[in-house]
């Protein structure tokens, strides 16, 4: 059936800030869908609210609105746009839940807008226990049966084993396992205390299954196909984003596999998903041969982006062509040109995916993995076997020494419990590879040149050098998802071993070689995805020929489509170097892909390849600090003062000279990591125990606001992009901080020298490309605290804000461009943006939520509008923080901050907020003429007082207000924020961010929302 | 016990010849042996007793493009057949000892370490060849396995049904109605456990079973089966004595005997259809079945009204209806096993009409 004529605009929702669950993967599903409905001739409207997205760059779609994803935003945007139509199948949970509330609202049939992909009903079907439950009965299928319990008395008819979950817990936090009546009992009886609506889940266990999971897509005409089968290699109770899983499945026999194939077919029909893709989660028992069906998506999913990158197969463009109308036979396979959508892809390699955790980030996080994902990124490894694609993903996920993760070694032991003794013998028969010192056999099972050099004693170079010695060289094999049996003409590659190469590079145009930024993690994430993509495209537009190395597969940089030929390879010397001996590029692009590529670039050199812009020597100049100190001074420009140390003794011999606070730091770190602010020894010492080698130690430059700076530099010239100021005061890390732009509170003499000292630092550095500064502002004295000759985390931020797109300008002037050349207009962004960071506290029960530092943010979202205040309310709405307008506000503050927290107060009591305080606190808002109510501290109250936490439980707070005082008082202001978090009620930690907010209370005006090309003045 | 891939290096190391002279090394797995055979891939990624043990791979030597082969064991339960019939499993990286085991014991050739992706970009080019699997290099030189190569028969013109096919009538399940025959040109036993399931009694009859014989029974399944179908000529023409005599369902070889009896050609594919994945369309209502594959020759079609299938894959025909003869094929195998299911309603089906 042909493309429907019946409609011509269709909005697409996006998934909204990157948070744990939902990342990079819906901005490739996004970006996908868009280019095919643009293809198809319809106009097209996106709403997300994530800056950092392809998918909303202004290029991508007709109209671009970058808008909180809530009810009251996306449909004043309907309501402006008037779309024939709404695909809401691509944006993950949110935009399947943003549909069902457009729905229930009304505000669809108001505007007579019709949802695609997916209706109302089989949205409800696949999320509704009960509903879904019934569909999957009526295929002759199970469930794990559960039951709701209330009372101690309902546990007789519960089958054993049982897991108990208490409702609406952090984390499912008080939750369990029951073998016996006993444990059974016990395990509810805390799970009601715990909950608190007193509510438990007991459902049938089936821990310790295995567990699969089918791709599944249906058009119209009622066809199926099963795109790509996973299994996860930990055991059912692990929440599928933080299992190991490899694709095709490798444990099943051809009956087992058709039974799961069967089912899948049978369920996407009863649950009624017409024109999409699924995903569909099975849990089987291995020694029964029992199946249940665990969980359906009625979208594009997470699992589907691993399974589009591990087939070839483009699930979310495939879903957007059945959505308006095709059908599976009509849709031919990009990769193979010849056959259509219809012909399942068959694997002749293997992949597997490794999540990457962030433990280290979260001291005194629970780290157990159970049914609430923790990962905050993924890598993902191709190799003709098992345990290549297994090492090549293990190694891929760029841990530091130490960091602790499920996983950590491939040893015995550090495997899980319940793993597939399958896996477990071919992970032995690559250890016993390995021992056997043989490089050629422990090249082909996949252990990389570093592991290798490990276990005979040498570096990873020098083995590499030994190796091409005796002729042992990776070689490259195309995914072309028919394992050969059509002559595709892919550009999607992997390495291999002891094979004959396929289709070397041909042609005569210079290339390229772009590195990716590699897994999600705390610090890099889809920011520098972003730009690697724009790096491909500018390079492609000049004439060169792009390659892309890069080994996660949510991302839109490992899309086939983004480059001219794409490396799915680990990011580390060997296969940079072997995807370099390759392709001979004319240079390799290292500044757009965060700290990963940056670590590579010594070794790209010494290989006898070029950077392309920015030298690895400019990185070295201002990472060394002792060396940019230097730099510093000859330019006259200041920094805090500092010292290198590498014991407790130096650190308090150099603070005497420095004074406190002081800020603590290890060298070569992104997202803050091990950062801490110490006001005393006793915090030195703590925060020098914590940390090994080289430690800097800059003086902490305190209520000062912080700057960050995005510029350009042709190696002479240098182009101010954005000035950006920070919300929070220094010491919040940049990354999660909120911050404006432009810079509300820059004086014009501070802005001329921020100006003058970010021009002198970017040719003194040998930049050539893009830069970041950061920069605090104390007293009128402008200090530059970094400098970053490397994309940074705020350029896409800025380029959608002020219009201009900073990697393509870059990508320019590394190809040789001058600025005057590129004659970039003057920024003069007519509104003001704000940047919020997005936090996974409520994820990792146990850390305390308060900014600090140490970046903890996995996510932003974008806001702008006329004024500041607009702006700020907007960011917090579409961050998921909506600020409160009436209410009660409870306040407690640290002493340094409670000369500020009166006029926080004082504003908050004129909008007609009641206040609440404690004691300390309460003492000086009274003092000065404010009317407050005394609560309890956690730690001082009797059992019958009433204290701020069941104050916040109870729901009678709408605002927290709470800044941590020191380490002492940790345990009350945690109790504070942890209830804030389960209560979801705004919790504001620092004072700054306080006074922000109040203002933005009071001030904020209901603005329309008007689309990123309007804003910017242009038309896509 | 558990044995580890080092000790693969105490194995003898083999090779693959094509008849093209290219040579692809491997490590012996399977049996010492030498099998002569037409060297072909399968695209399948599950399913490998299966495969081997389907009489259709007679003289063949079957490359899996499936990165990794025997993951799973073996169970009698899944051979297709009493005995493999493909004489050499030609695998990247054997995935269990199990399966390297139940080769041994079957004498059949296993290579592991096979380029195989090499070896299906070859053959893919240049057609399907004859090719020798040797299990240790010491046995037989490469010149001299080539000039031996190049004396073997190729597959075209191959009767190979009289080697695979019962010399005794046998009954597979005796209860229920319709009494079905299946001809046995090499069956596969998952089209017997269908044709049972769907209700029909099933009675295996050799390949040189009358029509007259065949004729008593209430329908006529033409099974699957090994080689070129055109040097059959006896099975054709006992195919065509029965035309309009008893409702017939033809299944791949079947399906091209139905075709020769009807006075179309076949012709050989450059290297054949053999997979889990290939989708055919539905004429009639337009529905893509996803099916399991394995042939190496196909019908020419005559005239479209007669086609009710068609391979989406490369326009080729995948099934026939003659009403008026009350004879039916398909190219594919909706028996499956291994592949998916999603065709199995033709032979439901079909006992249902004849039921009825």
């Amino acid at each position: 059936m042909p493309r429907r004529t019946d409609i011509e605009s269709i909005c697409v929702i996006g998934s909204g800030p990157i948070v744990i669950g939902q990342a990079c993967e819906f901005d490739y599903a996004g970006c996908q869908a868009l280019k095919v409905l643009r293809e198809e001739g319809f106009r097209t409207i996106v709403v997300n609210s994530n800056p950092a997205t392809i998918m909303t760059d202004p290029g991508f779609a007709d109209r671009t609105y970058i808008e909180p994803l809530d009810l009251e935003s996306v449909a004043s945007v309907l309501r402006r746009e008037r779309p024939d139509a709404l695909l809401p199948t691509l944006g993950g949970q949110t935009a399947l839940n943003l549909a069902i509330e457009l729905a229930e609202g009304g505000v669809l049939d108001e505007l007579e807008v019709e949802l695609i992909g997916a209706p109302v009903e089989v949205i409800r079907r696949a999320e509704d226990r009960e509903l879904f439950r019934e569909a999957v009965r009526s295929c002759g299928l199970e469930v794990p049966t559960s039951t709701i319990v209330t009372s101690l008395s309902q546990l007789a008819e519960v089958q054993l084993p049982a897991v108990v979950r208490p409702a609406f817990t952090l984390g499912g936090h008080g939750g369990g396992f029951a073998e016996d009546r006993a444990t059974l009992a016990y395990q509810v009886e805390r799970g009601l205390w715990e909950s608190p609506i007193g509510q438990v889940l007991v459902e049938e266990s089936v821990r310790g299954w295995d567990e699969f999971e089918l791709e599944v897509m249906r058009d119209r005409a009622d066809n199926v196909v099963i795109v790509c089968s996973i299994e996860n290699l930990d055991p059912m109770g692990v929440h599928t984003g933080d299992s190991v899983t490899v694709a095709p499945q490798m444990t099943l026999s051809d009956d087992a596999y058709q039974a799961l194939r069967d089912a899948a077919a049978a369920i996407i029909r009863a649950v009624g998903v017409e024109t999409g893709g699924s995903n569909i989660q099975f849990a089987r028992n291995r020694d029964t041969s029992e199946l249940r069906v665990i969980e359906m998506n009625p979208r594009v999913s997470r699992s589907s982006a691993l399974a589009s990158k591990a087939t070839g197969y483009p699930i979310a463009k495939v879903a957007a062509k059945l959505a308006v109308g095709y059908t599976l036979d009509e849709i031919p396979n990009d990769l193979t040109r010849t056959t259509p959508a219809s012909f399942e892809p068959t694997l002749d390699y293997v992949v597997v995916k490794f999540p990457r955790f962030a433990f280290e980030k979260f001291p005194g996080a629970d780290q157990t993995l159970g049914t609430q994902m923790k990962s905050v990124g993924e890598a993902m490894g191709i190799g003709r076997t098992f345990s290549e694609a297994l090492l090549k993903a293990h190694g891929s996920r760029e841990l530091e020494a130490g960091a602790p993760t499920p996983w950590p070694s491939l040893a015995d032991e550090d495997l899980p419990e319940g793993l597939h003794p399958w896996f477990r013998k071919e992970i032995a028969n690559a250890r016993a590879v390995l021992a056997s010192g043989d490089i050629a056999a422990a090249k082909r099972a996949g252990w990389g040149d570093d592991t290798l050099g490990e276990a005979l004693g040498l570096r990873g170079a020098e083995v590499r050098r030994r190796r091409h010695e005796l002729g042992i060289r990776p070689v490259f094999r195309r995914v072309d998802s028919c394992a050969g049996e059509v002559d595709a003409a892919s550009n999607y590659f992997y390495s291999t071993w002891g094979e004959a190469d396929e289709a070397p590079p041909a042609g005569d145009k210079p290339r390229v070689v772009i590195l990716g930024s590699g897994p999600n993690r705390i610090g890099q994430g889809i920011e520098f995805d972003y730009c690697c993509v724009h790096a491909a495209q500018t390079f492609r537009s000049l004439g060169y020929e792009a390659v892309m190395v890069n080994c996660n597969p949510e991302t839109v940089s490992t899309d086939y489509d983004t480059s001219d030929r794409l490396y799915f390879e680990p990011l580390s010397p060997e296969e940079v170097l072997a995807v370099c001996d390759r392709e001979q590029p004319l240079g390799v692009v290292t500044q757009f892909g965060g700290q990963t590529p940056l670590r590579l670039a010594r070794a790209i050199e010494d290989g006898g390849y070029s950077i392309l812009g920015t030298p690895h020597e400019a990185i070295d100049l201002a990472e060394d600090r002792e060396r940019f100190g230097h730099l510093a001074e000859e330019l006259g420009i200041r920094c805090p003062p500092w010292a290198i140390v590498s014991d407790l003794a130096e650190a308090l011999d150099a603070v005497s000279e420095i004074g406190y606070p002081v800020l603590v730091r290890p060298s070569y770190v992104l997202g803050g990591r091990a950062m801490r602010i110490c006001y005393d020894s006793e915090q030195l010492e703590a925060a020098m125990a914590a940390v090994t080698g080289s430690v800097l130690l800059d003086r902490f430059i305190e209520n000062a606001t912080e700057l960050d700076v995005d510029a350009l530099c042709d190696g002479e010239d240098v182009y101010i992009g954005a000035v950006m100021q920070h919300v929070e005061e220094a010491g919040v890390h940049s990354g999660d901080s909120a911050c404006v732009l432009p810079a509300p509170s820059l004086t014009l003499a501070n802005a001329l020298e921020v100006e003058h000292v970010v021009k002198r630092l970017g040719p003194a550095l040998g930049v050539v490309g893009i830069l970041n500064v950061q920069l605090a502002i104390a007293d009128s004295t402008v200090y530059v605290l970094e400098v970053n000759p490397r994309a940074s985390r705020t350029v896409p931020f800025a380029s959608k804000a002020i219009g201009i797109n900073l990697v393509d300008a870059a990508c320019r002037l590394a190809a040789g461009a001058t600025l005057a050349e590129l004659d970039l207009p003057v920024p003069r962004p007519t509104q003001v943006s704000v940047k919020a960071a997005v936090l996974p506290f409520a994820r990792f029960p146990g850390a305390d939520p308060v900014l600090g530092p140490e970046m903890r943010s996995t996510g932003e979202v974008m806001a702008s509008a006329t004024d500041l205040p607009t702006a700020l309310a907007k960011a917090e709405r579409a961050a998921g923080r909506p600020l409160p307008t009436s209410g009660t506000a409870f306040l407690s503050v640290r002493d340094e901050d409670k000369p500020a927290a009166v006029a926080v107060a004082a504003a908050l009591a004129g909008l007609g907020f009641d206040l609440v305080a404690t004691e300390g606190t309460g003492r000086t808002l009274r003092a000065a003429g404010l009317e407050i109510d005394d609560i309890a501290k956690v730690a001082d109250a009797d059992d019958e007082d009433e204290t701020v936490v069941d104050l916040v439980r109870s729901g009678r707070c709408d605002l927290v207000i709470n800044t941590p005082q020191g380490s002492g008082a940790r345990a009350d202001g945690y109790l504070i924020r942890e209830a804030a978090l389960v209560a979801r009620v705004p919790c504001v930690t620092t004072i700054s961010g306080a006074a922000a907010a109040v203002h933005a209370i009071a001030n904020a005006r209901a603005e329309s929302a008007l689309s990123l090309q309007e804003r910017i003045g242009i038309e896509a | 016990m558990t044995t580890l891939a080092t000790d693969r290096y105490k194995r003898p190391s083999g090779y693959l010849l094509l008849e093209d002279a290219t040579v692809f090394a491997g490590v012996s797995v399977g049996a010492q042996e030498v099998a002569f055979g037409e060297a072909v891939f399968t695209t399948g990624m599950t399913g490998y007793q299966e495969t081997v043990t389907d009489p259709s791979y007679a003289g063949q030597l079957v490359c899996f493009t499936t990165a990794m082969v025997g993951n799973y064991g073996v169970a009698d339960e899944r051979g297709e057949s009493a005995q493999p019939h493909a004489k050499a499993a030609l695998m990247r990286s054997l995935g269990g000892e199990e399966w390297a085991d139940w080769l041994r014991a079957h004498s059949l050739v296993g290579l592991d370490g096979i380029d195989t992706r090499s070896l299906v970009l070859r053959l893919r080019d240049s057609g399907a060849m004859r090719a020798v699997a040797v299990s240790d290099d010491r046995a037989l030189a490469v010149p001299d396995a080539l000039e031996q190569v190049r004396a073997q028969p190729a597959m075209e013109g191959q009767a190979l049904v009289a080697e695979v096919s019962t010399k005794e009538r046998y009954c597979f399940s005796d209860e229920g109605s319709p009494h079905v025959a299946l001809v046995d040109y090499g069956a596969k036993r998952s089209i017997m456990r269908r044709l049972a399931q769907a209700g029909a009694a099933v009675t295996v009859c050799p390949h040189t079973t009358s029509a007259d014989e065949l004729a008593t029974f209430d329908g006529v399944v033409l099974s699957n089966g090994p080689g070129d179908p055109e040097p059959l000529e006896a099975e054709t023409t006992i195919v065509r004595e029965l035309l309009g005599r008893a409702p017939i369902l033809g299944i791949c070889l079947g399906h091209q005997l139905l075709g020769l009896a009807t006075g179309h050609r076949t012709y050989k594919l450059p290297f054949g259809h053999r997979g889990s994945n290939h989708p055919v369309l539905e004429r009639r209502t337009g529905r893509v079945l996803v099916t399991s594959q394995n042939h190496g020759f196909a019908v020419e079609a005559s005239d479209s009204a007669e086609e009710t299938y068609v391979s989406l894959y490369d326009g080729t025909v995948e099934g026939f209806d003659f009403p008026d003869l009350q004879a039916r094929s398909v190219q594919f195998h909706p028996e499956a096993g291994p592949g998916p299911h999603d065709a199995w309603p033709i032979l439901s089906s079909w006992v249902e009409e004849l039921r009825r």
